[in-house]
């Protein structure tokens, strides 16, 4: 690991303003920054903590019936607040079925959001990677790609954005608040991640320095609450990322769907609303030995939308997220 | 650069001066500590041989910076016993044969207690081995492992019952 300064600013606006030292990261969780540190993949000259800045941790109800919860919650705390549970159900889930236990009592909603791409060619310093050295080459282009995107890549990077989190975020239209020297200003999730183009380097619309405080969920995503599913394809059971997932999202009323949410992980850059299913999935195309992906993205759809529509479980299943699993499967 | 923190660990205060912001939690423990008995695996998150509780919950101590933690609660496996009594949790393990080489046991164990504090997987295996993936073990102890925290969480809910009643 190099050799880095370590400041703890005690305000918001004294991080902000500690960050506009070029070479400044901010640390929460670390759960994933300090891994890649470890590997040499990103090398900090100074890591502004921001792990006890006052009022982060705090998830509040807002006068719509949503929910603003701070950047630095835990994401097991998030998953487990019997708000979050009951009213955002497929968020509780999501949660529920990325990383460990361990690291979900570490790892922070600002922190998922800002998590890198697992690609293995990203974290082989040995091998080109746009992302990590821009002008350097795609190695996984021709390499062991099948993991990939399939959706909104470029020539340039087929990395996938890996949270689990922010699919349901970008299905239920959560808000993201950010805090910056020259203020505050709030983006929609599903704006927020960049898609690779020519600049695979910037993943999120996030300017220099800016600092993601809290994410919003809307009072008007509650109508969701009792039909909503995230279902996740993992090359094993529990502690993988996901291959593809899913989160469903239906409003019924007399028994019939008066609104669908639906988005996609695992496929792009981003978590991928699929404002128009059939539309979406008919431009994916392979990025390498991936084509496979176009198909399951295609079933987990169909699966999640039948599960959401059976009703969301009165418990998060124990294995979360899983088609294999009871409360998974369509007929236990 | 010098940072000064304050840890409680297993009860007791200690400070101590890093020279150098890069020292983790479980380098602090290991190396500065003299507390081997957190394991070091894969120093990556991965493999969960480093939990320890942090403020009553487990963590993976490999991905933790010690300067971060200043003013903290840490419980790590020799913390465990009540002199020369087993926690429950370390019985449960020697009873159901839930280790060969015992690298990752340590970690198994401090991730089982923090698990039956939370609460959520009860006695249900399926939840319990859901609960402890993040603790890997090359042996393959892993039905025994899980038969372990199943019984634990029982012996422990009986003795809470007793004591409430």
């Amino acid at each position: 690991m190099n050799r880095f300064d370590y400041v703890r600013p005690a305000t918001v606006s004294e991080a902000v303003a500690a960050a506009g030292v070029p070479g400044s990261a901010y640390l929460a969780g670390g759960t994933n920054l300090l891994d890649l540190m470890k590997g040499g993949i990103v090398s900090p000259q100074r890591l502004i903590d921001v792990s006890r800045l006052p009022g982060l941790d705090r998830i509040e109800p807002l006068p719509d019936g949503g929910v603003r919860i701070g950047a630095c919650v835990r994401n097991a705390d998030l998953a487990y607040d019997p708000t979050v549970s009951k009213c955002f159900p497929a968020v509780a889930e999501a949660l529920l079925s990325g990383a460990s236990a361990q690291l979900r009592n570490a790892a922070t909603v600002g922190g998922n959001l800002l998590q890198r791409t697992r690609c293995a060619y990203f974290y082989d310093p040995a091998s080109a990677c746009n992302k990590r050295q821009l002008g350097s080459g795609c190695d996984a282009r021709g390499g062991e790609n099948r993991l990939y995107a399939v959706l909104g890549w470029s020539q340039s990077c087929i990395a996938t954005h890996p949270s689990d989190f922010c699919v349901p975020l970008a299905a239920l239209d959560a808000m993201v608040e950010i805090e910056g020297q020259a203020g505050r200003r709030e983006v929609a999730l599903e704006d927020f991640h960049l898609l690779p183009g020519v600049t695979p380097e910037r993943e999120s619309v996030l300017a220099p320095g800016e600092l993601v405080v809290a994410v919003r969920l809307p009072g008007a995503a509650t109508r969701f609450a009792t039909h909503a599913r995230y279902l996740k394809l993992r090359e094993r059971t529990s502690y993988a990322f996901a291959v593809v997932s899913a989160a469903a999202c239906l409003h019924i009323e007399d028994e019939v769907i008066a609104e669908a949410r639906l988005a996609f992980g695992g496929v792009a850059a981003k978590p991928w609303r699929a404002r128009a299913a059939e539309a979406a999935l008919a431009e994916a195309r392979p990025s390498g030995d991936n084509a496979f992906k176009i198909e399951l993205a295609w079933r987990i759809v169909v699966r999640a939308l039948a599960l959401a529509a059976a009703g969301t479980p009165e418990r998060v299943p124990a294995l979360p997220a899983s088609p294999f699993a009871p409360g998974g499967a369509l007929h236990d | 650069m010098s940072l000064s923190i304050t840890l409680m660990i297993n009860g007791t205060q200690r400070t101590v001066d890093l020279d150098d912001p890069r020292v983790t939690l479980l380098d602090l423990l290991r190396e500065r500590l003299d507390l081997t008995g957190t394991k070091k695996g894969c120093d990556r998150g991965q493999c969960g041989a480093c939990t320890v509780l942090l403020d009553g919950r487990r963590i993976n101590s490999c991905l933790a910076l010690a300067v971060s933690q200043d003013g903290a609660e840490v419980l790590t496996i020799e913390g465990l016993t009540q002199g020369e009594a087993l926690h429950p949790v370390q019985a449960a393990f020697i009873a159901h044969d839930a280790f060969q080489c015992g690298f990752c046991t340590p970690g198994q164990i401090m991730s089982a207690v923090g698990l039956i504090q939370e609460g959520w997987a009860a006695d249900d295996p399926e939840r319990v081995r859901e609960g402890m993936s993040g603790n890997l073990c090359r042996c393959g102890a892993y039905r025994g492992i899980t038969e372990a925290v199943v019984e634990a969480q029982r012996s422990l809910a009986q003795a809470e019952r007793k004591e409430a009643a």
